[in-house]
């Protein structure tokens, strides 16, 4: 190493500068102003790349099936899947989008204000049929909507439940109506952990991620709090219900009736501790249902009840959980992609594999199918889906979320107040509104 | 080593037919003709074109681009901000935070694979049965990719399930189960220190090792016969004789340290309430979450001079080292 370093010459030094010199001057191109290289419709036939999550909605095997029913639907068309945990997606889709890696993306519900102003994925309008504009429910539209144009299509219609394990219940004596508000779960937490049947009765993904918000966006909606002012220019979250609601999440925690390990959990934490046995009640999206009562993954199987988000002095919104299927402005194959996102978003592939995630369309509630595969669940999500509260809908989304994230757990952890920790994340998100 | 420049012997004409010139390169070269000049140009284009393509040209189009307003992944016409990102990324407290994080990670985690590294050079380095064996088992740790070393102890150290709680329980070294990545944000920081020591210890212990087996075994005999035991013979031969090893391990460490990335993405993913966020996790956010790519490239070059700057005082320690040594 000395020996490079000290053998440099004045000479071979400025050699060297002249080079880095030439690359940074190469460098400059572009960001003048260079035209950008988009995408393009292409034939409807041939190979196209599709981006999906690991993890709750749709299994990796159900999309699997999905994708070849699909192909031996539209012989001319091969459709090249690839997986990726939640928390790596939306950077994954950032990354591969200059150079066209993928031709359809799943986007959460939090993503087309972002994707859509900066043009990563295509605008839809002019292709989305007005039929299924009525045809599926208003909760699944908004998902890929933003100022009023399509940014995809809904594939993924979910919000966040809240489960229970029966026999724990029977066993304290909770009466299972009492979970329908938030009082009620928390005098049902007190007994169970009374009467020793659970060292936590409550567990919750409140790790520093986007699930931490989804679990206080339902509780600020309870608790009658907004994000943001209806002009959309003002945060609000740092007053009333959102305030309540973080105390109300600490509160728990000071009471042990929350596993102190929610802190560093996500949805996949919540559904192990739960299917395990070690806690009575949680939030989590649908798939819990049929994952907690599946033998081969939970010691709890046939124990579990689900049923609509308890209700706060507001009301009882879900979080708006839904994702949607887009076509990204740099795939070269556009055409097929739509067709493909056609396929897989339709009302007959959905009602298929309900079991994993519910349908987007109206009529699929009505369908035997689907009714006769998650009776318990779709009685409940009739009403749920109904009644659900989007998290703030502005291209910079995710730059706040991180903010919030951080500061709902100082305050979880102890190290600010409520009131203190959401004030300061007011002001880091003020200036990002704009 | 340095020396070597200076003390080098005048360029010797090949031998017609004759075997390869001990000289250094540049001794035959320079006396070659012009087509074997430009063969070597030709033979050293392609490489030259990837370090061109893959170092360079984006390390200069990351210093341009930190000088704009970059705010989304194409190529565009972008408002040029001069050095705002730099002003604005210096006084965000975040980044101060992060930087706390990272030199704390920096000095703990080399001065623990240090301490570590020593022990056990010296106890590979000791005549004992199936040597080979333990120098085998030692470096297994450090083939682990870092992506996996981090799930590894991620699910160790899981609060609910994780082995590490189960033995400590187990031999009642704690009560009860309890969190080493959620609760604490210090406790997580060291927890991330522990993986990385762990993975790294051995890569220290080996060059170390290397270093060791060049010290004369006269040089312990003769200490043995003056009457020094083991303790003054390691503090007055092994550690000044190690020193060079030792300090290249400290470059080299440390400036790895500094740029930690994927076992905290793995690990802890920054929590918690942010508390293992490093200078590269904060840019990485930055960057490619938050979609300010301006901002993460000024962040980038930030970390460069930084590492830049502890290169220069390492490596300038290293020669004077290196010029006092005997």
């Amino acid at each position: 190493m000395s020996e490079q370093i000290g053998g440099l010459s004045r000479r071979n030094l400025l050699r060297l500068s002249a080079i880095a010199g030439a690359g940074v001057a190469l460098g400059a191109c572009d960001v003048g102003g260079n035209e950008k290289t988009g995408g393009g419709g292409g034939s409807g036939e041939g190979k196209i790349t599709a981006l999906f999550m690991k993890q709750a909605g749709y299994s990796e095997d159900d999309i699997r099936k999905m994708t070849t029913d699909f192909q031996t639907a539209n012989p001319k068309i091969t459709v090249e899947p690839t997986f990726v945990a939640y928390e790596a997606l939306h950077d994954k889709i950032v990354a591969a989008a200059p150079a066209g890696t993928f031709d359809v993306v799943l986007i959460d519900v939090i993503w087309p204000a972002e994707f859509g102003t900066k043009r990563i994925v295509n605008d839809v309008t002019d292709q989305f049929p007005a039929s299924w504009k009525s045809d599926m429910l208003g909760g699944a539209l908004a998902t890929a909507v933003y100022h009023d144009r399509y940014y995809g299509v809904p594939w993924i219609l979910d919000t966040k439940y809240f489960f229970h394990n029966t026999e724990m219940l029977t066993k304290a004596g909770v009466d299972a109506a009492s979970l329908s508000t938030w009082d009620g779960v928390m005098a049902a937490a007190r007994q169970l952990k009374a009467k020793k049947v659970v060292e936590f009765p409550l567990v919750w993904s409140w790790k520093q991620a986007e699930a931490l918000i989804c679990d206080y966006t339902q509780l600020l909606g309870a608790f009658g709090g907004k994000f943001l002012s209806e002009d959309g220019k003002q945060v609000l979250f740092n007053t009333g219900g959102g305030v309540q609601a973080l105390e109300f999440m600490k509160h728990s925690l000071d009471d042990k009736l929350t596993n102190p390990n929610s802190v560093e959990s996500l949805e996949e934490d919540v559904r192990k501790i739960f299917s395990d046995g070690q806690a009575a009640m949680a939030l989590n999206w649908t798939y819990m249902f049929n994952a907690a009562n599946d033998p081969a993954q939970s010691k709890i199987a046939g124990k579990v009840a689900v049923g609509q988000t308890p209700a706060g002095p507001s009301g009882a919104p879900g979080c708006n959980g839904s994702m949607a299927l887009s076509v990204t402005s740099g795939s070269k194959n556009q055409k097929a992609a739509w067709t493909y996102v056609s396929y897989m978003t339709s009302a007959d592939v959905q009602n298929k594999f309900a079991k994993s995630s519910l349908p987007c369309w109206t009529k699929s509630y009505d369908d035997q199918q689907v009714i006769s595969t998650l009776p318990q669940v779709v009685a409940v999500a009739k009403k749920a889906l109904g009644d659900m509260i989007v998290r703030p809908q502005v291209p910079r989304y995710n730059e706040i979320s991180q903010i919030l994230q951080a500061e709902l757990q100082n305050a979880l952890l102890g190290k600010k107040q409520p009131k203190k920790a959401l004030d300061d994340a007011a002001g880091q998100a003020t200036g990002l509104l704009a | 080593m340095t020396t070597a420049e200076t003390s080098r012997p005048p360029p010797v004409r090949p031998a017609r037919g004759g075997g390869r010139p001990a000289a250094p390169w540049r001794a035959w070269v320079r006396p070659a003709g012009r087509g074997q000049t430009r063969l070597a140009l030709t033979l050293l284009l392609p490489a030259a074109a990837v370090v061109f393509g893959v170092v360079l040209y984006p390390a200069g189009r990351a210093l341009v681009i930190s000088f704009y307003d970059v705010d989304s992944p194409f190529p565009g016409a972008y408002p040029f901000v001069g050095l705002r990102n730099y002003t604005e990324v210096l006084s965000d407290p975040r980044l101060w935070m992060a930087a706390r994080h990272t030199v704390y990670f920096t000095i703990v985690s080399t001065a623990l694979e240090l301490v570590l590294g020593i022990g056990l050079a010296l106890l590979l380095a000791a005549p004992i049965r199936l040597r080979w064996l333990f120098r085998a088992v030692v470096i297994l740790p450090w083939a682990l990719p870092t992506i996996v070393n981090g799930a590894m102890w991620r699910w160790i150290l899981n609060a609910q399930y994780g082995a590490a709680n189960a033995v400590l329980t187990q031999l009642h070294l704690q009560q009860d189960y309890r969190s080493w990545l959620g609760t604490s944000p210090f406790l997580a920081l060291n927890m991330v220190i522990v993986a990385d020591a762990w993975k790294n210890t051995s890569l220290v212990a080996f060059f170390l090792l290397a270093g060791l087996q060049t010290i004369p075994n006269e040089l312990y005999e003769a200490a043995r016969v003056d009457g020094a035991g083991p303790v003054r013979a390691f503090f007055r031969i092994t550690l000044p004789l190690l020193r060079p090893a030792i300090a290249l391990v400290l470059v080299l460490r440390t400036i790895e340290a500094f740029k930690v990335f994927d076992i905290i993405y793995v690990m802890t993913g920054g929590g918690p309430a942010s508390g293992t966020q490093t200078v590269t996790f904060f840019t990485y956010l930055q960057a490619f979450s938050a979609q300010r790519f301006s901002v993460g490239a000024a962040l980038a070059y930030l970390t460069v001079v930084t590492i830049l700057l502890l290169a220069l005082l390492y490596l300038r320690l290293l020669r004077q080292s290196e010029l006092r040594a005997p």
